[in-house]
């Protein structure tokens, strides 16, 4: 609307404004300068994820993460959480397959505070014995709690199906058996194990001087070392559904059912990634939920929320369609969202639908870097993918590039009508 | 926060308030009826929030499904949201795409068709909505504690609205719902982002200010009489895990009691963040109820709800209870506090610290235009965009002596709610 005065426009991220650097203990700073913002984000991730932990503790690395910020050599756990929330910082860890994740955000001028405490949590946990049993209260009461809903419960039954075999079939919050069986020292073992500043990645965004940023993580981290942590072990090749497989979980008493259905996708390595995720926004996304949401929802109203979806990692990634129905409906719902995937694999995408997916991935992007979280969230797909430092420069060209012929060769790639995997959750 | 305001009145009574703000080439628009389950008679529980699906639906200019595309196209979104006294469209847009909205917004406030075959689609979307809330333990029980909390103000049904309601309402409802309430005279327009306020007034006028006001029905006017005692309620449900719920009558938005009940309720579960969009909250591990539930291992979290509404609604906590835990022991701890911080002046530093929280979290919302033109929209709806303005002010002004003074006269027993949910065993 105005072209005139637009005084100093956020431009994406580029090489000229991300500060990269690795530290000699192997620990990569990525910043970038926001001076609109009063706040500074953090984010990052260390090779602390679930893969390392045995079956039998499944959650361990979840647990662990989880447990940091529950007491460390120098800080109480409530020493620790008054010195965060009195300046109304925040900081939390979370376990995923791969990687211990951190997010945090303060006032610009907490964040030497913020960045203590992120060392302290990551270097010196103590794992105090009554706090590991709060969590675990807490951690078993989410699982009663995701035994009851329906949304995860065929998520959780979708990856058993499409996983099999593979440690991606795994819950990363385990069960209430591994739970259970986790004891105190088991987290203070996989702390000293596989905690380490080698992998680390660590991403600053807002309004601080990235020079100075990695200046103030280097005092807290850079003399940071773990010779003990050994390298994540190899993903085993994933095995493809034979046939479909249905499985259904019981959940007596809800009133609606979840429906998950859908196959492997493409990791976020491999070369028809945008290709796939433009087939998945003609799919299940673009504007009132791509075809399965004019299908599902507009055409039958069966449906409150039916949409697809890409998750793609550094592994194999999946390709899922998500409903949620009345009992009543679910044949129905399959039946249609089968056929729309059959006549998606059969017929391809016109043209016309892919420019207009086109032009919302890349109309979308400045929507996506408005906060100094979407900022920070790119810096780290930047490092975490070897995506490079002009990615998101490049990005528009990346998107038109692609063509619908390759859209149909990445849907053919990973969906087959015959091959999918559907998992029904409900009373 | 600093940016001036720019407000101004079309000839046909719509409200229009501006704020430029130019840290990234996107503006979000907001349109703003003063229309939400509060108007809703027994029998039409629910039509408003049918309502705004029905808007989604198409007009003769922008057929259905058109719409969608358009804004998707131009890398925008776009949604809508009802509440108890109103509801509410936006789109979020690359700055230069932001006429499709004013275009849309325009459009549909008058030319919406409500097709007999939509509406019966929209039906079922609407129950599926329905029925995934009820999949929730915590819709269940917050459900029925609104219930029992409001016997005469319209308040006491959740906007969803109930089953029979969803069942009967029909076509012709909705579209005279539609057309009573959707007037430029009962609207409001917020935007905020990249924009020339001059431009965007003028471009405003030319697509409002031809369409002409309607009387809206007067509102529903109930107001519910002072409490006679303590409700307590008990629902069962599938699970394992026992919720409880305290609720207590609420001041509206603009009572000046809302301020330090504000802070009051940052005392007890932590600070809430104003920041619908973006900005994040943080943890309440030092407030006073986590420090009594949680870490006496009564409950597994805590959390507050104080929603800002036209007029007194509910302040409610909501506790998971700890696995080897009743309700009735963490209920009794939660009165021990209740107790102390009407009996014990809160020090002058807690007061300080809930503060500053308050200021850094209202820093962290304003980061982002959609919530900032939220902000300018939604505080029109109960007060004037000014309650924004003076919201850290007002906050600062709260003394320990004002806060011990809301807690004994809010918080006993008798201006209170108690809901426990109750599951039914493990065998789910």
């Amino acid at each position: 609307m105005n072209r005139n005065r637009r005084p100093v426009p956020a431009s994406l991220p580029g090489p000229e404004d991300i500060f990269r650097v690795t530290l000699p203990n192997g620990i990569t700073i990525l910043a970038r300068a926001n001076d609109n913002s009063p706040s500074v984000v953090i984010s990052g991730y260390l090779l602390a994820g679930s893969l390392f932990d045995p079956d039998e503790y499944l959650g361990l690395a979840d647990f662990t993460a989880a447990a940091l910020l529950r007491g460390t050599e120098n800080y109480s756990m409530q020493r620790l959480y008054n010195a965060l929330e009195s300046v109304a910082a925040s900081l939390a860890f979370n376990a995923s397959v791969h990687t211990a994740g951190f997010h945090g955000r303060c006032l610009a001028e907490d964040l030497p505070l913020l960045l203590e405490l992120l060392a302290e949590a990551l270097r010196r946990p103590v794992f105090p014995d009554d706090q590991v049993e709060k969590l675990r209260a807490r951690l078993l009461t989410d699982l009663a709690i995701r035994a009851q809903d329906t949304g995860e419960m065929a998520s959780l039954t979708f990856d058993e199906i499409v996983y099999a075999g593979h440690p991606y079939r795994r819950p990363e919050d385990g069960y209430p058996e591994t739970i259970q069986a986790i004891e105190r020292q088991r987290l203070a073992d996989f702390h000293r194990r596989h905690y380490g500043p080698r992998g680390m990645v660590i991403a600053v965004v807002g309004a601080v001087q990235p020079r100075r940023a990695a200046a103030q993580i280097e005092k807290v981290l850079g003399d940071w070392s773990n010779p003990e942590q050994p390298d994540p072990p190899p993903l085993p090749p994933l095995q493809p559904l034979k046939k479909t497989v249905e499985r259904r979980v019981k959940i007596p008493g809800k009133s609606q059912s979840d429906l998950v259905i859908g196959a492997a996708g493409p990791s976020r390595l491999d070369p028809e990634f945008h290709a796939a995720a433009l087939g998945n926004s003609i799919l299940g996304q673009f504007g009132m939920m791509g075809r399965i949401g004019e299908v599902v929802r507009e055409k039958s109203g069966l449906a409150y929320y039916a949409y697809s979806s890409l998750s793609a990692g550094v592994g194999p990634g999946s390709w899922e369609v998500s409903a949620g129905v009345n009992p009543r409906n679910v044949r129905k719902a399959l039946d249609l969202v089968q056929a729309e995937i059959a006549r998606f694999v059969k017929e391809g995408v016109s043209a016309e639908e892919l420019a207009d997916s086109q032009s919302n991935f890349i109309g979308r992007l400045p929507l996506s870097l408005e906060s100094n979280a979407g900022v920070a969230g790119a810096l780290i797909n930047i490092e975490r993918f070897g995506l490079g430092l002009d990615y998101y420069r490049r990005y528009a060209d990346l998107i038109r590039a692609v063509t619908p012929e390759q859209v149909v060769e990445a849907v053919r790639k990973y969906l087959d009508p015959d091959r999918l995997a559907i998992a029904i959750a409900g009373p | 926060m600093s940016q001036p305001i720019t407000r101004a009145t079309l000839a046909n009574g719509l409200l229009v308030l501006l704020k430029e703000i130019h840290t990234a080439p996107l503006t979000s628009f907001w349109i703003w009826y003063r229309v939400g389950s509060r108007d809703e008679p027994t029998g039409r529980t629910g039509i408003s929030h049918w309502v705004e699906h029905m808007q989604f639906k198409g007009t003769p200019r922008f057929p259905p499904g058109v719409l969608d595309k358009a804004i998707s196209r131009d890398g925008g979104f776009w949604n809508a949201m009802t509440f108890l006294d109103w509801t509410t469209y936006y789109e979020t847009m690359p700055a230069d795409k932001i006429d499709l909205a004013l275009r849309l917004e325009a459009d549909r406030m008058t030319n919406c068709t409500y097709e007999v075959q939509e509406v019966e689609s929209e039906r079922t979307v609407i129950i599926s909505e329905r029925e995934g809330n009820e999949n929730e333990p915590l819709f269940r029980l917050g459900e029925a504690v609104q219930n029992a909390a409001f016997r005469v103000h319209p308040y006491h049904h959740e906007v969803i609205g109930d089953m029979a309601d969803l069942h009967a309402i029909r076509r012709d409802d909705l579209y005279q719902h539609y057309r009573a309430y959707y007037a430029p005279n009962n609207a409001v327009i917020a935007v905020a982002g990249d924009f020339e306020t001059g431009q965007m007034l003028d471009r405003l006028r030319e697509l409002f200010e031809p369409i002409p006001p309607v009387e809206p029905p007067a509102r529903l006017y109930r107001p519910e009489p002072p409490p006679q005692g303590e409700h307590r309620l008990t629902l069962e449900g599938p699970g394992e895990t026992t919720y409880l719920q305290i609720c207590y009558r609420a001041p509206a938005g603009n009572d000046p009691d809302f301020f330090p009940l504000t802070v009051l309720d940052s005392l007890l579960t932590g600070p809430t963040s104003l920041n619908m969009f973006g900005g994040g909250g943080i943890s309440n591990k030092t407030s006073r109820l986590y420090q009594a539930l949680v870490e006496r291992d009564l409950a597994v979290s805590v959390s507050g709800g104080l929603f800002v509404t036209a007029d007194p609604f509910l302040y409610t906590i909501t506790i998971t209870v700890h696995p080897q835990r009743k309700a009735e022991e963490a209920l009794a701890a939660f009165d021990e506090q209740i107790k102390r911080i009407q009996d014990e002046p809160v020090p002058e530093e807690e007061v300080r610290r809930a503060i500053k929280q308050a200021r850094a979290l209202f820093a962290y919302g304003s980061e982002n235009v959609t919530n900032q033109a939220y902000w300018l929209g939604q505080a029109e709806m109960f007060a004037t965009y000014d309650w924004f303005l003076n919201y850290l002010k007002k906050l600062a002004r709260v003394t320990p002596a004002g806060i011990q003074e809301i807690a004994r006269r809010l918080l006993r027993p008798q201006n209170r709610v108690v809901g426990v949910y109750l599951p039914s065993g493990g065998a789910a």
